[in-house]
């Protein structure tokens, strides 16, 4: 400590207050215009720097009303009868004798009540829930690495999208998808999936899905950025993703997920 | 230079040309900008028309019913998880949005269901004032848990299901719970109490209780006396023997 103090006091010289704010007031004006000048270049470079989309799904929030996937499918003109989603709800039922999954219409007339199931098993149900499900928009896209002419690709914000009019349906891309997110438009003939609502987050909207939630079961932000909803999200909730040992590289993120959803 | 090298090279240019000129027509004008697509068809996509305006929308004139809103049980709702798209309503007033007034619309997320999230408000629709629309009671805008309702089961239906079919079905919960009024009004904040001591299901199974006979007994003081009677027994089902 001793040598260190010395150190100090022999290589610091010693200034007056007059020559201290005399240098403090000739550095503002010479840093100033400086500092403004790399200022605005600092912010467009904030600016710059590209989002990456994702979303978090809080399985202990979910109600099972079905209204996102009701919204999604008003929001972005998919066919209304079954089998055409973009986003779904699955009903998880884990039993003594297995695990029952079903999702009647994807969830989006909600589920049958307690009544209306009694019967189909006789074991007794240990816990029960809901799982939301749609693309995970992986940064590793099996369904990217199979398209054979680029008409589905992941945009510069991280987003898998579809290129409908690029695209010549031959549902390789389907097939590939490890969770089942894609489906082939019965109108268009091409592949058609979850973007996240792109066409509203890019004017500052949240996707359809997130802002009927009544629960706040889904969370959508920008991955890159310190201070969203997502980031609060992952500060207070333990997550995982679908399927990790596949290697997509998922962004959506599940907290609360059981072992059995698959 | 020798004949077939020289057909070889006519061959070599022709073919090369071919293949530039059906590259430049079938290889759509924007492709490969980015990437190994179209960047033409990332614009093409941002800018699909939107059907929900987002809650930003309606508190431009909706302010009063924004803030009854948020002040009550339904403040993480957005308008239009009920109301249903409403881009139409925005650009022309007269066009109005869905008004759901019908039991089932309710019944989406408060009907009984067991895999809901334990606490979240849940009524049998059935058994809850059949002939009467929701709205009669509650205000949708600023919905409030009915309170002069003392029913445990309208919000832990599945205990309530599971203990009327047990032999504890005479008990009531507050036989081992004490419920703080609060608890009714914000449910997860204020916690009924739990039992902490074996002592309290000694007072009808213990081998010195005086409780009726048809009551199974064991000794608490020899009958696993690390445990706490709940960590092998289910209090809401208690098995039979």
């Amino acid at each position: 400590m001793q040598r260190i103090d010395a150190s100090v006091d022999t290589s610091t010289k010693r200034l007056d207050r007059r020559s201290f704010l005399a240098r403090c007031v000739a550095a503002t004006v010479a840093g100033g215009p400086a500092l403004l000048d790399i200022l605005p270049v600092d912010a467009s470079e904030e600016e710059q720097s590209q989002p990456r989309y994702g979303m978090a799904v809080d399985i202990d929030s979910c109600i099972g009303c079905g209204r996102c996937v009701d919204a999604c499918k008003a929001e972005n003109g998919v066919p209304l009868e079954p089998f055409f989603y973009r986003t779904w709800v699955e009903r998880y039922r884990v039993r003594e004798d297995g695990v029952e999954v079903d999702s009647p219409d994807g969830g989006r007339q909600g589920f049958p009540s307690a009544d209306a199931e009694q019967g189909q098993s006789q074991s007794q149900s240990q816990r029960s829930f809901f799982v939301p499900k749609l693309c995970n928009h992986c940064d590793n896209a099996p369904c990217v690495q199979v398209c054979p002419v680029g008409a589905t690709f992941t945009s510069e914000d991280g987003v898998v999208l579809v290129d409908h009019e690029y695209c010549i349906g031959c549902r390789y891309c389907i097939q590939a998808c490890p969770y089942g997110a894609r489906y082939l438009d019965p109108v268009t003939r091409t592949a058609q999936k979850c973007t996240l609502c792109y066409h509203r987050i890019k004017r500052g909207l949240q996707p359809a899905c997130v802002e009927v939630c009544p629960t706040e079961a889904r969370i959508f932000g920008d991955l890159n950025k310190r201070s969203s909803p997502l980031a609060r999200f992952f500060r207070f909730h333990k997550v995982q993703v679908l399927k990790p040992h596949l290697n997509t590289a998922p962004k959506v993120f599940y907290s609360g997920l059981d072992g059995n959803v698959s | 230079m020798p004949q077939q090298v020289k057909i070889l090279a006519v061959v070599f240019v022709v073919a090369l040309t071919a293949l530039t000129v059906v590259r430049y027509i079938s290889v759509p004008d924007t492709f490969g900008d980015l990437g190994h697509y179209r960047a033409a068809a990332v614009d093409s996509i941002a800018v699909l028309p939107i059907y929900y305006a987002g809650e930003r929308a309606c508190l431009d004139c909706h302010d009063d019913v924004y803030d009854d809103k948020t002040q009550a049980k339904h403040a993480s709702l957005a308008c239009e998880t009920c109301h249903g798209p409403a881009v139409m309503h925005v650009e022309d007033e007269d066009s109005l949005p869905h008004i759901p007034s019908e039991r089932e619309h309710c019944a989406l997320c408060h009907a009984f269901q067991p895999a809901r999230p334990n606490g979240f408000p849940q009524v049998e629709f059935a058994m809850h004032n059949p002939l009467d629309e929701c709205i009669d009671c509650h205000d949708p805008h600023a919905p409030l848990p009915d309170l002069s309702e003392a029913d445990c089961g309208a919000c832990h239906g599945e205990i309530a299901r599971t203990k009327a079919v047990s032999h504890h079905a005479e008990l009531a919960c507050e036989r081992c719970h004490t419920v703080p009024d609060a608890h009714r009004e914000t449910p997860r904040q204020v916690r009924p109490s739990k039992p902490s001591r074996r002592k309290l299901c000694g007072e009808c199974h213990d081998r010195s209780s005086s409780a009726d006979d048809a009551i199974p007994r064991i000794s608490q003081t020899e009958h696993e006396p690390e445990y706490v009677c709940w960590q092998c027994h289910y209090p809401h089902f208690p098995e039979a023997r």
